[in-house]
Order: structure tokens, then sequence, then C-alpha cells
């Protein structure tokens, strides 16, 4: 069996709250015994409220936490191990939520080229890179622009090409979209999926948006550092109630479809999208 | 409002000075420097303007975009104009109870203004014309020599450009902090000195918070993307003189050395 | 009592090569204790438009009428006025800046002169409209959760005990629950106490579920002015300048199309359902 992309078993982060003197009254778990499978080449998907773990999740993933208990591998290496630090780093890539907070060049180019500058790539293929990056996000006509002129999906799309460039085996997005309107919500999953299709780059979209994952392979719901549902999207959005009750929602159309249903119509469960809705309401009038 | 300062804004024209490396725009911005302080008598003047028309003229960057830099500091400069006009001693021209105006003095007003306006639209020049980036970089190379004296030449650069990409977030955030806080009736320009300090409060508190939250949010993000020093690593756009910056230089020295001359003979 | 703009422009950088018109000819009347949603993709004006009803920007030319009186006359106090159209920005919770959540709430009610204790009478039942806890009234406002947070920003304004409420984006980034509780918290502000809301959203489904009336905005201009019903009617067009009907819209349209004999007038799920469901069982 190929190595998992992500496997974390057991995986235990406290925070440890303090007094003002700095001693510990208190530790909060922020991941509770965490299992997590996510194969290489998929779009996986991790939806949970704020405050639900999530976000600790993502950055155990690139090494900017380390498990307090129990293990994580990413791509084979366990990261407990700081020998495998910059390796784990370079291969999977971060995304943020703001996307001001994560540009660190003032030329859309020389952003991109950061990463590769840090892990030492020779100044051509940086270019070769920089040039391949934005072209697979959509940005290269923006190259030698000011970030702080895009729109914000414009922005987000040159921080993916910032960590496309480091050739990452894997991309996690942290609420990549929270910040944008619902046009840079479309340019920034449109982007994503298209990695994902195009170059097999494993794709981890943490978000609290139902509408964007229904084209996930995989979803997680986490609440309180747990995972508490997983599934196919079809599996997980037929379970309406329970979403609920993790505070989480559904896409409009399947909580129509659910309504219905409990109001006395034969529909199948988890139903996603408009076509399939409107199949099922003809099948049943026939 | 805040958002006119240019100085630290990058245009683009890819103009020839755009595309000169930025030690030479160092070099070239400290000789300019010294030639506005150092110029004498009217022809000295006629050749430092002349200059820095040809500068900016070279550039390609509208003249009115440069301007707007100018406004923000116009207070500065009365401030300065007036401390002239009234306190250089001299031939009297207009005498208001115990205030003098003298011929020396408007004289020394008009010059000292003129030679800010110049150093300001000089230094943002040099910024208008090079990234931060690049800017950065050229002074980490100029200052190589300083590492081996421990000094942490690749940090401070590194602080250097990252404190020029977020002047302009950092304005436009006080501008909405602002806002939102008169939204709830604050006003920023009553009352006396005491009552106006304290009312910079609402909005110092969360610039600073959020000034903090994008410094954590930045390391992690440099962090992720494998930043740790400058150790180990390679240049996108490593600094290599070209023969035009060697040009450059040339016309830097000669402009020098003819305005000392200048200054000598006259 | 009402809000008129009358023939409003907005224009940045009159004079320059860059003037563009951010607001152009706006003719609104916002009658009193209205629910209203404003649309428009970034840039549409959106904006700039809720910043003109409290004076926070300044039209180029037109009038606007608050209560009958021009606000641009000599000596209208715009103090005065803001304490009336309480406006909350995007993402509030960045103006917090007291040590306690009770004094944050405070500083509106103290800036229009309120002594401290009728001020924090005011706080109390603020903070209590939008569901904060009373043992938190005394914490550090930055210790709250993102969507608490925002919900002692709201009560800031709220403190003020404006006649119009107006809400920019009051749920960008809070995860549905958050989203929910807002909102509901808006409505019944507006259904118990009268005050007239102005809610800015990017959300098509969000505006259907609450208002009864919708402005879109697009280019600085007022492109419809309507019931959800007869705006949503215009989704193709709506498309065109980068937004969106409600989902639920589209689902009638395309039943309609295959041969259902639905109305395609619903906007919500609830509406939706009902018509659904009377169409199958008949």
């Amino acid at each position: 069996m190929a190595t998992m992309m992500v496997k974390a078993r057991q995986l235990v982060h406290e925070y440890i709250r303090r007094d003002e003197e700095g001693n510990p009254i208190a530790t909060q778990a922020a991941l509770d015994h965490v299992d997590i499978d996510i194969e290489p080449g998929s779009f996986v998907a991790i939806l949970g409220h704020n405050g639900s773990g999530k976000s600790t999740l993502a950055k155990h993933l690139n090494v900017l936490l380390s498990p307090t208990e129990g293990t994580l591998w990413v791509d084979g290496k366990d990261t407990s191990d700081m020998d495998n630090l910059w390796k784990i780093r370079q291969n999977t890539g971060m995304v943020f939520q703001n996307p001001d907070n994560q540009i660190i060049g003032s030329i859309v180019e020389e952003d991109v080229g950061f990463g590769p500058e840090n892990i030492g790539v020779p100044t051509d293929e940086i270019w070769q890179r920089v040039e391949d990056s934005l072209r697979a996000v959509g940005m290269l006509k923006y190259r030698s622009h000011s970030p702080n002129k895009l729109s914000g999906g414009q922005k987000q799309r040159v921080a993916i090409a910032g960590v496309v460039a480091m050739q990452p085996k894997c991309i996690v997005l942290d609420e990549p979209t929270a910040m944008l309107d619902p046009n840079g919500r479309k340019e920034v999953l449109r982007t994503v999926h298209e990695l994902n299709r195009k170059k097999g780059v494993t794709i981890i979209l943490i978000t609290h948006y139902m509408e964007e994952v229904t084209d996930a392979d995989y979803i997680y719901v986490m609440d309180s550092g747990s995972v508490v549902m997983q599934g196919t999207p079809r599996e997980i959005f037929s379970r309406v109630e329970s979403l609920k009750a993790h505070r989480m929602d559904v896409p409009q159309i399947t909580l129509l479809a659910h309504e219905l249903k409990q109001a006395g119509l034969n529909l199948p469960d988890g139903i996603l999208t408009r076509e399939e809705l409107i199949e099922a309401l003809e099948k049943l009038q026939v | 409002m805040l958002r006119d300062i240019t100085i630290g804004q990058y245009y683009p024209t890819g103009s020839v000075i755009h595309r000169m490396d930025p030690r030479v725009k160092l070099f070239g911005t400290l000789v300019f420097l010294i030639s506005v302080f150092a110029y004498k008598g009217i022809v000295g003047f006629a050749i430092v303007t002349l200059f820095l028309a040809a500068l900016i003229s070279i550039s390609k960057v509208p003249f009115r975009y440069m301007i707007k830099g100018l406004r923000a500091i116009m207070i500065l400069m009365l401030i300065t104009a007036l401390f002239n006009l009234f306190l250089t001693p001299g031939e009297v021209l207009i005498q208001v109870w115990k205030l003098k105006i003298t011929k020396e003095g408007v004289m020394s007003a008009i010059r000292m203004a003129i030679r800010l306006t110049y150093l300001i639209l000089g230094t943002s020049l040099m910024t208008l014309t090079t990234t931060p980036n690049q800017l950065t970089d050229g002074l980490e190379k100029a200052l190589k020599p300083l590492a081996k004296i421990h000094v942490p030449v690749h940090e401070i650069s590194m602080m250097m450009s990252i404190a020029l990409r977020f002047i302009p977030i950092l304005i436009e955030e006080t501008d909405k902090i602002m806002k939102a806080q008169m939204a709830r009736g604050a006003s920023f320009d009553e009352g006396n000195i005491i009552k106006k300090a304290k009312s910079l409060i609402p909005l110092l508190v969360p610039l600073f918070v959020s000034a903090f939250r994008r410094a954590n949010d930045l390391a992690m993000a440099m962090e992720a993307r494998c930043y740790c020093g400058g150790d180990g690593r390679t240049k996108m756009k490593p600094l290599r003189y070209q023969s035009l910056d060697y040009q450059a230089y040339a016309v830097l020295i000669l402009y020098l050395a003819l305005l000392l001359a200048l200054r000598v003979v006259l | 009592m009402s809000i008129i703009l009358d023939k409003v422009n907005y224009i940045y950088g009159q004079g320059t090569a860059y003037e563009t018109y951010a607001l152009k000819d706006i003719n609104l009347e916002i009658k009193d204790g209205q629910f209203i949603g404003v649309i428009g993709h970034t840039g549409s004006g959106k904006s700039t438009l809720i910043q003109h009803l409290n004076g926070l920007l300044r039209a180029t030319s037109g009038t606007i009428y608050y209560n009958g009186e021009d606000i641009y006359t000599e000596g209208y106090s715009m103090r005065a006025l803001r304490s009336k159209v309480g406006l909350v920005f995007q993402y509030p919770e960045h103006q917090l800046f007291e040590t306690t959540i009770l004094d944050d709430v405070c500083f509106g009610p103290m800036n229009q002169g309120l002594d401290k204790n009728a001020a924090q009478l005011r706080a109390f039942e603020a903070l209590h409209s939008v569901g904060i806890p009373e043992e938190l009234f005394d914490q550090s406002p930055f210790d709250l959760s993102g969507g608490q947070k925002r919900r002692v920003a709201i009560a800031g304004v709220l403190a003020m005990k404006p006649e119009v409420l107006i809400l920019d984006e009051p749920t960008a980034g809070l995860d549905p629950k958050g989203r929910d509780e807002i909102l509901d918290q808006v409505a019944e502000l507006h259904a118990k106490q009268h005050i007239t809301v102005i809610l800015v959203s990017h959300s098509m489904e969000d505006v259907a579920k609450y208002v009864e009336r919708i402005i879109v905005m697009n280019q600085g201009s007022v492109m419809y002015d309507d019931t959800p019903k007869n705006v949503f009617r215009y989704y193709k067009e709506l498309e065109q300048v980068g937004l969106a009907a409600p989902q639920v819209t589209y689902l009638m349209h395309e039943l309609q199309e295959k041969g259902f004999p639905v109305s395609c007038d619903a906007t919500t799920v609830e509406e939706a359902k009902q018509e659904i469901l009377s169409v199958m069982r008949s």
C-alpha cells in the first residue's frame, strides 16, 4: 500500500493556560485523540465551527505545532522528529485565512519566489518555478503588480502560487475563503481543484462553508478537538441533524431536500445538487 | 488624507531608473542629498533642479503622483519655514510687535523649503522606482562587510522590507478604525492637547492589537514557507552590476564633482 | 421619520485623471422601520453608500435628508446624526480597545454625553440584547471568541440607541451557527424595538431570509430596488454583474422548465418547500 499523505494516530494537542506568574492552571485539549488518514492525490475537507480544533490540526500538518501525545506522519515522516522539520514543511504548503498577512513580497513575483529562495533553489530555476506557479493559478499577468492593489481572491491565489512554487506534495488551506466575497471564493476553489486534478497535489481544505466541500473526496467533521463525523460528502450531508448539532450547516439544496423528505416526500438521502433534486422529484411524479 | 503618503510606495513604469541596481540608487540618493545641502548660488541651484527634473522625467513616474507625497509633510515644512522666517537675524523688512521678518529670514525660509522639498522628492524617487525588496537587498549587500563584526545585516534588511510592505496596509487600517470609532461618536480633533491625546487611545489600542496579530500571522506564514534566516538562501534577483549601472555611477560622480567644484569656485 | 437621498453623487479624485464615480445619481428613500438588504459585489459602491448615511463621507453633490432635515446645512451636528444612524463596520471586533467589555460598550453612550451610570445602563441593555452573559461583562474583550467579540462590538453601537442600524457584512468569517445567531438577534431587534435595519451582505441566502426590501448596487448606481421576490426574478441579469440569486430560486426556475407547475417566486427554503409540496401533493 502506498504511504498515506497524512496519517494521525491518537493525536493530542494540549494548550496550557497559565496564571499571571506563569504557573499552569489548566490544560485544554485542542486536539483530542484524533485519527486521520489522507491518501495521496485526494481532495479532503475538514469541517468544523470556529474553535473546533481544525486550525490546530492544520498547524500540526506543517509542524508549526508538535503533538503533545500520539503520532502524526506526513508523507511517512514523523512530525515529532525535528530532523524531518524542513522536509515536511517543504512537502506540505500552507495557505492561511488572511491574504494580507501571508504575502511577504511587495511585488507578486518576488513573493512567489520567497519560498524557493528559502530552500536554496538556484536562481534560474526560481524564475522558472515562479512563472509556472503563477500560470497555474492564473495570475501570470499580474507578476509585476503590488499585492496591495489586488482583490482578495487574487491575493489568495498569489499565496497559493507562493506555496506551489515550493513544489509540495500536499497543500493545506486553513479557511482560505473566510475573508473573501463570493467571486473571490469561487476563484480560489477553482484554482485549488485544478491543482488537485492537473498536478495531482493532495488538497486539505479546512472551511466552514458547506457549498465548498460538496466536490471533496472525503470529509472529516471536527468538534471540541475530536473527529465526530467522517465520510463522503453524500454520507455527511445526509445527516442533517447531526451536522446541526455540531454547529454546522448543510448546503441550501440539501436542506430543502431534507425538509421535503421530512414532510413526507419519498426522496433519497444526501442530495447535493439541484440536478439530483430535480431528478428525484421527476421520479416521484411518474 | 493618510492615503496620500507616497513614501515607501512602489510605482512600476519599467524605466531605466527602475532597472538600475538598487546599490546605485542608494548611492545616488546619498549623492543627491549631499548635493541638496552643498549647492551654492543660483547656478548650483539650477544644476540640482535640472538634475532632479531629469531624473523624474526619466523615471516616468507622474509628477502629480510625486507631489501627493509632499502634501502629507506640508505642516513640517511650514513650521521649519516659519522658524527660519522669524528667527533669522538681519536686515528687518517688516516688524509686527516683537516679531521681525528679515530679508535673510525670507531667503533662508525659501532655501529651507526648497531643500526639504527636494529632499523628499529625491528620496521618494528612490522608493517609487525600487521595490522594497530590491532596496533591502541593496542595503544588505552594501552593508555585508558589517556582518563580519556580527551586525545582523540580513535580519535588519528583512525587517525593513516587511515594515515597508505593511505601511500601506496599516495606513488603510488606521483610516478604517478611525471611521469605526467616529461612528461611535468619537472625535479626533476636539479639545485641548491632553483631550486630543486621550482621544487617540481608541485608535491606537486596536491598531497595536492588529499589528501584533498581523506580525504573528506573518511569522507563521514565513516559517511555513521554510524561512529560517539568511543562511543557505538563494536569491531570485541576485544583484549584479550591468553596464547601465557603471554609467550611472559615472554620471553621479560627475554631478557631485561639478557641484563641489562650483562651491569652491564661487 | 426617514432618510432620503436626493441625486447623491460621490466622486473620488475629482479634477484628476483618476476621477471615478463611486456613487452616481442615487435617489433612495429609507422608510422608518424597514429591514433592508444592500447587495453588490466588491467595489459596487455599497460601502460608500452606507458611509454617507451617517455623514462619514460627504457627497460631492446632492442632498441627504434625515427626518426631513438636510444634513449638509451649516451647523447640523454630524455627531448627533451618528448616534441616530448607528454603523457597524466589517470586522467590528477590530475596534475594541477598553479593558473590560462593559467599558467598551460604554464608549459610545459616553461620547453622547451620558454620565457613567446612564451609560452603563445602556451597555447592560445592549449586551443583553446580543446575548452576552452578565458574568463576562468585567472580562477583557480580547479574551472572547470571535463570534462573541463581534456581538460585543455590535452592542457598542446598539448602546447608542440608534434609530437606524446599518451592518456591513456582519457575518463575514463566522461559522454557520455564529452567523445564524447574529442575524436572528438583529431580526429580533428589528421586530421588538422597531429599529430600521440596513444589512449589507454578500450572501443572497441570508438577505432573502431576513429582509423585506433589497437594494442592488452596481458600478455606483442602484440597479434594482424592490422586494426579494421581484429582485430575484432578474437572476440572469444579477449573474451578469457578478451576483447570483439564492440556490432555491434557480431550482424553482429549473423545475418550471422541466414542466413542474411551480411558481418561481420562492426565495427561501421554507417558501420553496411549501411550493413544491403543494404541487407534488395535488
